[in-house]
């Protein structure tokens, strides 16, 4: 046990690496960037004379060398300093915290609905393997995969909120309903409130998008889950089960689908990548005032710090959630090792 | 012994088994049979009437492949979807009853019609869906076969050398690699676009600066354990350059799985692109391609449902066949590559 734990340990140390790498890329990526900040920010006004330009660049710090500009910008990234945004001139760092509950409420009602469809799937269909419920499941899986979100979106949209009218088409919660704020997620504040027409305005808000960009995830874990549910189903410890005459359902749930999520677990780690690629198509389509609709307009409006800090914050999400899934995957199998 | 010879289970339980490793989940041999009789088939098949020479083989595997591919109705309907899809592509301008930006005001949101004009409606525009559907396949199709080229051969070609090198050369690329997979796929190529601004080929480099690190990672870790095996080092002792091992030992033996994740990846490098000209971030609206026609739909769903709705359909039509393929050809070639 002590081993794992300098082990994770060891892990955890690997990740700064890499978090700095992602620190300096967008610091890079900000340089190759068309037209300075202070060009942009200039551009519409008139009258700007050359003092004006280098009084802002002195202001800006952009008139230091690029090391010491990526000193700074290291020590601002420490101090939570992430920069202003061009058009409203409000710190990045305000911007993001106020878009991120949507986007976090989002990502995790999407990761709830794809696990609770797709592990049921999954070991349905490895247990009754080549019936025609695992035909039917696996079709729809690889229709799954190939399905792009912001489609399924439009067509989630076409019939559940302009023909069927049961659902709304945008927004993430009727304007008056919406609930004290703790956490930010709006469901989960109904709840701790007791509001429950709160509760149910918002999830009727979130049925679509979460389901839109919770049925890709959905499809590639319930293949996951069943290919090592069936690897699983053959191995010696089932057959002894089996053999000792425990109960099938139990054989099943209790002894085989316990190990098979071992794997899942990876799998699912690697989704959320898609989790949080998705959401910008997903919150764009649905007007879900989330990170990914910031970013997407950020880019149209030309709002450099914010779609770099943005960029960074999706990227290091990205990082410390792998880095979970490994360590999480050590405890569940203890014969692994990072 | 005839039947056991058209059986692709037994001859790769014999490989599996010949390489003291277990087959690959539900691939294992699964009937009884006697390894010798196996290995005999596995005999006669290296004999046949091609020679033995290396083009007999080479052809020979070939018909076997094929064989076995064609005994896939999933790949055998995938192919000719994909190959559906790249005729009317090339031969857009004759297949297409109109020019995919004639624009006709008094004709626009007319409903699909079997018998009319637009048999897929038109667009707000009174431009012809049909017609635009069939020239945006040049787009997707040409920015899926253009990405996965680049990143095939950047992928490849480094990790050819880094896996057979080692050195400083592959801890350099591999940090530089680790660092690009700190991104995910989609927010890295909305960030490189939003550098770049939309164009096709600004499009292509977006999406091929990060996509060849799978192949990089795949060729290198192939060419790690291939390296090891008795053949290489045949070639080694009998005095064969670094380069001629590389190329004509090596290469060919990797190349199976290599061909198998280009496959996968090319569905997922449409839907890459079709999801940015969606956003408006990736092909300029003047070109016309299924992302932006759907997006182009969005204000018109409630009457014009036909806008937003058939581009997409022809998008997933054509990411299917791939997958479908994709799948057949993992399940053929490199059985190992096999989710769980």
């Amino acid at each position: 046990m002590r081993r794992t734990h300098v082990q994770i340990l060891e892990r955890v140390l690997a990740t700064i690496p890499i978090a700095l790498g992602v620190a300096i890329a967008v610091f890079i990526f900000m340089r190759l960037m068309p037209g300075d900040p202070v060009d942009i920010m200039i551009g519409e006004a008139g009258g700007v004379t050359q003092e004006d330009i280098h009084a802002l660049k002195t202001e800006l710090g952009l008139d230091q060398s690029l090391p010491v500009q990526l000193g700074r910008y290291l020590a601002g990234l420490v101090r939570g300093d992430l920069g202003y945004s061009i058009p409203s001139s409000r710190p990045v760092a305000v911007v993001i915290l106020e878009a991120l509950p949507a986007t976090m409420e989002l990502a995790l009602c999407s990761l709830l609905f794809a696990l609770v469809i797709a592990v049921p799937i999954g070991v349905v269909s490895a247990v009754r393997q080549r019936s025609f419920i695992d035909r039917t499941s696996m079709a729809a899986s690889f229709l799954g995969i190939s399905m792009p979100a912001f489609w399924l979106g439009i067509l989630g949209i076409i019939v559940f909120s302009l023909h069927l009218r049961w659902l709304p088409t945008s927004g993430r919660i009727t304007y008056g309903f919406e609930p004290a704020t703790i956490t930010g997620l709006f469901t989960v504040d109904a709840l701790l409130t007791g509001n429950m027409p709160a509760l149910w305005d918002a999830l009727k808000h979130l049925a679509l998008p979460a389901a839109t960009l919770g049925a890709g995830v959905a499809a590639v874990v319930a293949r996951v889950v069943r290919s090592s549910m069936l690897e699983v189903l053959r191995a010696d410890y089932v057959l002894f089960a089996r053999a000792k005459g425990v109960v099938e359902r139990a054989v099943t749930i209790r002894h085989a689908l316990r190990n098979a999520l071992i794997p899942t677990v990876t799998v699912v780690g690697l989704q959320v990548g898609t989790l949080l690629g998705g959401n910008m198509i997903v919150e764009s389509i649905f007007g879900w005032p989330g990170l990914g609709r910031v970013v997407v307009d950020a880019i149209f409006s030309r709002d450099y710090p914010l779609v770099q800090a943005a960029v960074m914050v999706y990227a290091l999400t990205f990082v410390v959630v792998n880095l979970a899934t490994d360590v999480l995957y050590t405890y569940l199998n203890p014969k692994m090792t990072l | 012994m005839r039947a056991l010879r058209d059986s692709p289970i037994c001859l790769e339980g014999i490989e599996a088994i010949d390489e003291g490793r277990r087959a690959a989940p539900g691939r294992e041999v699964r009937r009884p049979y006697d390894f010798q009789e196996a290995y005999e088939v596995r005999a006669a098949r290296t004999r046949g009437s091609w020679g033995t020479g290396p083009l007999g083989l080479a052809v020979r595997n070939f018909l076997s492949f094929a064989r076995q591919m064609a005994g896939n109705p999933a790949a055998v309907i995938g192919g000719v979807v994909i190959l559906l899809y790249v005729a009317v592509a090339i031969f857009a301008p004759w297949v297409a009853p109109c020019a995919p930006d004639q624009v006709a005001l008094s004709e626009r949101l007319a409903p699909p019609s079997w018998i009319g004009e637009f048999p897929l409606g038109t667009d707000q525009l009174g431009r012809d869906i049909l017609s635009r559907i069939i020239y945006g396949a040049r787009v997707s199709i040409l920015v899926g076969v253009l990405t996965i080229a680049i990143s095939v051969t950047v992928g490849v070609g480094l990790g050819v050398v880094a896996g057979y090198f080692r050195g400083s050369f592959d801890r350099i690329v591999s940090r530089f690699t680790d660092l690009l997979l700190a991104f995910p796929y989609l927010i890295f190529v909305i960030g490189a676009m939003a550098v770049l601004g939309p164009g096709f080929w600004n499009l292509i480099w977006a999406l091929s600066f990060k996509g060849w690190v799978e192949f990089y990672r795949l060729a290198r870790a192939e060419v790690m354990s291939e390296k090891t095996r008795e053949y290489v080092e045949a070639a080694r002792a009998l005095g064969r350059s670094h380069a001629a091992i590389i190329c004509s030992e090596i290469l060919p033996n990797v190349v199976h799985s290599i061909l198998v994740l280009g496959t996968l990846r090319m569905g997922n490098m449409i839907v890459l692109e079709s999801s940015l000209s969606f956003l408006g971030l990736g092909i300029p609206p003047r070109i016309p391609a299924w992302g932006s026609m759907v997006n182009d739909g969005r204000r018109y769903m409630l009457t014009a449902w036909w806008v937003a709705t058939l581009p997409g359909l022809a998008l997933v039509g054509l990411v299917l066949a791939i997958n479908l393929v994709g799948e057949a050809l993992r399940d053929v070639l490199d059985p190992r590559l096999k989710e769980g």
